[in-house]
């Protein structure tokens, strides 16, 4: 294919269909990884390690084993030898190395979860214990430049000469800002089941990618691929925590090895996912802007740093939004990252955009202060005719629009640029600006069968995700468009490696590549068997390539909006009023499409205000790990949710003409509470999360 | 000292259950790993989340936090036991057409919750965002939102949480 | 968790004599904090002595204008008691600012005055700490230090006293019922809770095998207004990191009568007795109120990651006093 792809007429597509797995929701019968039922099922328990760097010296399981009901107790002098120990995450028990505390150093099997827990608690160890560093900060000796980025992105780029444009620009920002370590915290904690009968592995896990599990699971253990199956029909949350398999799924897999026959069910404890599945690493970013007297800019530099494990490296793109973002002619954005004795950080909720755009846009509130300009006008004088970094055109860009339809909105014209001048039972109030923004991905590698039922209905299958996102339904209607028939017509299948292969639930892509697949796969069934297919004919169609993507920057915009109240006498703040506009292309469901969207607003609240794992360096591990001390937005935090969008016609993304939304929403948030708390107070607030310690005089 | 071994009895959605169980089984794993009712969740067994409430003779609590032991003859109602056949209970409804969850491993939790808070609005219990301890309950969204804060859900759906409950409780 | 025993008590003396028989045993209430803890391993127990059907979960008026709270009643039925709602409202605030509808239907009386810290090197077994294992030190001196206190701590123990009930009952001078094998005493609330020294597992005064049988809740006299006002990160199902329950009495624009109680300052309810002196015979005006405030806070002893709540507490504590003497002009 060398043209814009055919669009799909839509039919299905855009209406509020109701979720097509909420009854079962509802009515608490759709199964979790942990749940799917089993006969007499063995239960396994980690024992973690207690130090943050060194050596297991010794390990005593005499204790543990001697608990009845116990069946195994694994540590790496007798666990199975991995055949595969490329990556340090998976590679458990294959020495007595520790590289962070909170690793998983053995396992305990028993009869019943109680057994399990209890015994892995008499397992004894010692170690030969080594200093630890656990604090990412400034000009940390072991920053280092990593070949490239998470996404693929180049570490460094350069246009331009920044220095000498920031020397000579009228105004400058010259501030550092940072984001604390932050953690997915799924409601479902990260679970498996699994079953070795037989030479096969057969996993029930809570992932956002069944293919993904398989591929990083089967070289362990020395299977082909085939030998493995992975079942997930439903995931409790994900957040990119589930993005890619974690090594409690080692663990449980070796468990079941050692115990063939018999299911294994392990889940983590909430503390455990503190340590365990992921997390966001802790940002420092310098951001540097120039500009004219009316905010036109000229510089643009962004230096950020994260932090990895020393097992395993993984640097988030903090920076890379700055290279698309606004106009400038010299730009400068670099990562470097260090290695800590810390657990292996990874994806969460947009990875790079969402810490990048808190620094950038809070930057850009304070460029506009001093310029004394507007903070929407500001965002509107700096709209790039084209993409800045490629020179691409835009296959859409609708950012102003936003802007506009949110300022509107908020009532953005009551808001007196004067910090602290507004005040209403005994609060500071103040309103706030920031853009967000959210690239669009295809990946390839997702392919989808379509087959023709009796009765005209037909079977779409592939091995795609739901963790919330709405993918049982959205990827039906876009089904049913493709085959041109009614929803009810289409019964579709997920979650299942015995489906087509899929790509993970991640980078707000599952719309892109499946819905492209699904499409394809329809359009070859029509192609082949015409509109009245007999039953059982069946074709296949892949996610494909789509030329555009070299010829168009495409992303999705929005605009966020906060009030924040700061209350006089305690600095108490609160976030009672957000909205959103956002202009991400067609979508295919509004009604699961606004709660994606109010999701991610929720949750960019959430780390705006309350989130934060507390590193103590002491100990060398995060203090507050769990759900009473790492607070997250409740009911009551959420006053009134304002999310809205724009008719979005981009012929260029795709089939649908769909952009993704699953991660834009969180973009921006935590940088409109920012700048309100800004104008409510005068207090600028440059370190997440905002909390009532600032406003304390 | 080796695991003790009890027998408790339990009426869960309407059915008498019997088991011999572990003193440490919470009713919480009672219910998911004995007796296959799965619909109440584990999201933190630790009375932080909510994904694990039930009605216990009628009242919402934690399950997790509930030892098995000290609850027998107790009737039990879980997510489970709510609608009338095929008929969804009217939160189970309103929760599918505001689209309340997404996940959804909190909606069990969030459901029969909001069951025991209408009970307990009902009964004029007041809460913290009470203005007047003694007035009659006017179910605004504050008091809903508050009432429901003890469950937690990472999706954020708040948002649709709120009206699918008023629109039942007015 | 380690294996138990369960037994269910039929009478206050049975479950009296079952824990003095075994220095292991504990008694089980509502179960949100024991569970909680024995799920950690912060607590160990080999018997539990279950205390819910004894009679004790009523709330039952006095003769002399009070109320007596069995010590077994929810959390949920004190808060939402017609009695206490209109007698005492700092009270009913103070439970229902606390944890959520579900934990407030389990939680009791007793069980929520013996609440234990919610210091997270106290719930994580795998890190040194006093109160759980004595003598091994507080990691908390060098560690998070956001929930502690600043108030009568020591090196051994920063810890703060987690109730938000507590302490709108040390502010309305509750007394504390308990029977033990010699029979019952009564402990005055204030009295009740310990501060840390050089024991800092020791949380109160009770004796192993004394159980809470009731709170005596004196009248207020008449033209006491109450008010509980808790400070927290979140909007709700948080603990407090300040909070003041106050009782104030305004005549003629003078303080006749104040009590106040801090939470989420120190190792237990915080009676702020300095700045009650400060404020008696006081004319009601901010000035006072700061004064009174800045009075209490002369012995704060903060660390660096609490800081904040000595302002937090000054402005906090003014706020209250303030809208009371409002609500009292009226």
């Amino acid at each position: 294919m060398t043209t814009t792809e055919q669009r799909l007429t839509p039919r299905a597509m855009g209406v509020p269909l109701d979720r097509l797995d909420g009854p079962a929701k509802v009515t608490g019968t759709a199964r979790y990884a942990f749940e799917h039922p089993q006969t007499q099922p063995l239960y396994l328990h980690p024992v973690q390690a207690t130090v943050a760097a060194g050596r297991i010296t010794a390990i005593e399981t005499g204790a543990a084993e001697a608990v009845p009901g116990v069946l195994a107790v694994l540590t790496h002098l007798n666990a199975p030898r991995l055949a595969d120990t490329s990556d340090g995450e998976l590679a458990i028990l294959q020495s007595g190395g520790v590289a962070f505390r909170g690793q998983i150093i053995g396992g305990v099997v028993a009869t019943s979860p109680e057994t399990a827990r209890h015994a892995a608690s008499l397992v004894r160890t010692a170690y030969d214990e080594q200093p630890h560093d656990v604090v990412l900060r400034a000009g940390h000796e072991g920053l280092y430049a990593p070949d490239s980025v998470n996404g693929g992105y180049d570490t460094d780029q350069v246009q331009g000469d920044v220095e000498a444009a920031l020397a000579s620009a009228d105004v400058t920002v010259d501030q550092t800002y940072t984001t604390p370590t932050l953690h997915n915290n799924p409601m479902e904690p990260h679970s498996t089941i699994a079953v070795w009968d037989d030479g096969q592995l057969t996993l029930y896990d809570s992932t956002q990618g069944v293919h993904m599990v398989r591929k990083s699971v089967a070289p362990l253990f020395g299977l082909d691929p085939e030998q493995v199956r992975v079942i997930s029909p439903h995931v409790g949350g994900g957040f990119g925590s589930k993005g890619n398999a974690h090594a409690h799924v080692v663990l449980a897999a070796m468990a079941a090895r050692q115990l063939p026959g018999r299911p294994v069910k392990l889940a983590l404890t909430r503390q455990q996912m503190f340590f365990l599945a992921g997390y966001r690493t802790p940002t420092l970013q310098r951001v540097r802007l120039g500009a004219d007297r009316d905010g036109r800019f000229s510089a643009i530099s962004v230096e950020a740093i994260s932090q990895t494990a020393r097992i395993k490296e993984f640097t988030e793109q903090t920076a890379v939004a700055a290279r698309m973002m606004y106009a400038a002619p010299n730009r400068r954005t670099t990562h470097r990252v260090t290695r800590l004795d810390v657990p292996v950080p990874s994806w969460m909720r947009a990875p790079g955009e969402c810490p990048g755009m808190f620094a950038a846009e809070v930057a850009m509130d304070e460029l506009a202060e001093a310029c004394g300009l507007d903070p929407v006008e500001l965002r509107v004088r700096n709209e790039p005719e084209t993409d800045p970094e490629t020179g691409h055109p835009f296959s859409s860009r609708n950012l102003v629009a936003c802007l506009r339809e949110g300022a509107r909105r908020i009532g953005w014209e009551r808001r007196d640029p004067t910090p602290g001048a507004r005040r209403e039972n005994g609060a500071l109030v103040g309103l706030g600006v920031s853009a967000s923004v959210y690239p669009v991905f295809r990946m390839p590698g997702s392919a989808a069968r379509v087959r023709a039922e009796a009765g005209g209905r037909y079977t779409v299958s592939i091995g795609a995700a739901d963790l919330g996102t709405g993918t049982w339904t959205a990827l039906t209607q876009i089904a049913a468009d493709a085959l041109e028939v009614p929803v009810e017509h289409v019964d579709l299948r997920i979650g299942d490696t015995a489906l087509p292969p899929a790509t993970v639930a991640g980078g707000s892509s599952g719309i892109t590549c499946w819905g492209s697949a699904i499409v394809h796969a329809a359009r070859e069934l029509r192609g082949q068997h015409g509109r009245s297919p007999a039953e059982g004919a069946e074709a296949v169609g892949e996610t494909g390539d789509n030329p555009d993507t070299e010829r168009y920057a495409m992303y999705a915009f929005g605009a966020q909006f906060a009030e924040v109240r700061v209350d006089a006498d305690t600095g108490e703040v609160r976030a009672p009023r957000l909205v959103g506009v956002f202009a991400a292309g067609r979508i295919i469901n509004p009604k699961t499409a606004r709660s994606q969207l109010l999701g991610g607003m929720t949750m960019g609240l959430s780390m705006a205000l309350y989130e934060q794992s507390h590193v103590d360096p002491s100990i060398g591990q995060v203090a507050n790990h769990d759900f009473a001390e790492y607070h997250i937005a409740t009911n009551a935090d959420i006053g009134s949710l304002d999310v809205s969008w724009l008719d979005e016609d981009d012929p260029h993304v795709n089939a649908m003409g769909s952009k993704g939304i699953g991660e834009i929403g969180i973009v921006g948030t935590a940088a409109a509470v920012a700048n309100a708390a800004y104008n409510a107070t005068g207090v600028r607030i440059r370190d997440l999360p905002v909390t009532l310690d600032a406003f304390l005089s | 000292m080796d695991a003790v071994e009890v027998e408790v009895s339990l009426r869960v959605d309407g059915r008498q259950r019997r088991l011999t169980l572990d003193t440490r089984t919470s009713l919480l794993d009672a219910l998911r790993e004995r007796l296959g009712v799965t619909g109440p969740k584990k999201g933190c067994d630790h009375g932080q989340c909510g994904a694990c409430t039930i009605l216990l003779d009628g009242r919402r609590v934690n399950s997790c936090l509930a030892l098995a032991v000290a609850h027998d003859e107790a009737e039990i109602t879980t997510v489970e036991g709510l609608a009338d056949g095929d008929t969804l209970h009217p939160l189970q409804e309103s929760f599918v057409r505001h689209d309340g969850f997404q996940c959804g491993y909190c909606t069990p939790g969030q459901i029969c919750s909001a069951v025991g808070m209408l009970t307990e609005a009902e009964a004029g219990w007041p809460s913290a965002v009470s203005a007047d301890l003694t007035a009659p309950v006017e179910l605004t969204d504050a008091e809903i939102s508050e009432r429901m804060s003890g469950n937690l859900c990472r999706c954020g759906a708040y948002a649709g949480i709120v009206p699918a409950i008023a629109e039942v409780a007015r | 968790m380690r294996p138990f025993d369960y037994r269910r008590a039929d009478d206050i003396d049975g479950a009296v004599a079952m824990l003095a028989l075994n220095p292991s045993a504990a008694f089980l209430g509502g179960g949100t904090n024991l569970v909680d803890h024995l799920r950690l391993g912060v607590t160990a127990p080999d018997l539990l002595v279950d205390v819910t059907r004894l009679g004790l979960d009523r709330i039952e008026p006095l003769a002399d204008g009070g109320v007596r709270v069995g010590g077994t009643v929810r959390n949920s039925d004190l808060a939402a008691d017609r009695l206490v709602r209109e007698r005492y409202p700092v009270l009913a605030q103070a439970l229902l600012s606390g944890a959520s509808g579900q934990l407030r239907n389990l939680a009791t009386t007793g069980g929520n005055l013996l609440q234990r810290t919610r210091c997270v090197y106290f719930q994580d077994v795998t890190t040194p700490c006093g109160k759980r294992e004595p003598g091994s030190g507080c990691s908390a001196l060098r560690g998070y230090q956001r929930y502690h206190a600043i108030l009568g701590a020591s090196s051994a123990c920063i810890a703060t006293h987690p109730s938000d009930m507590a302490v709108a009952m040390a502010a309305l001078d509750a007394v504390v019922r308990v029977r033990g094998r010699d029979g019952e005493r009564a402990v005055p609330l204030t009295d009740f809770h310990r501060l840390p020294g050089d024991e800092p597992q020791r949380d109160t005064v009770l004796q192993h095998g004394e159980l809470i049988t009731a709170v005596d809740l004196p009248p207020l006299p008449e033209g006491m207004r109450s008010r509980y006002r808790k400070v927290r990160d979140r909007a709700s199902y948080a603990f407090a990191l300040v909070s003041v329950a106050a009782v104030l009495d305004v005549r003629d624009g003078t303080v006749a009568d104040v009590r106040i109680a801090l939470g989420g300052v120190a190792h237990k309810p915080w009676r702020a007795s300095v700045a009650e002196r400060e404020l008696r015979g006081a004319p009601a005006t901010a000035d006072s109120f700061r004064r009174a405030a800045d009075a209490e806070l002369a012995a704060a002893e903060p660390v660096e990651g609490n800081a904040f709540k000595v302002p937090l507490v000054r402005g906090t504590l003014v706020a209250v006093l303030r809208e009371l003497s409002e609500e009292t002009a009226r």
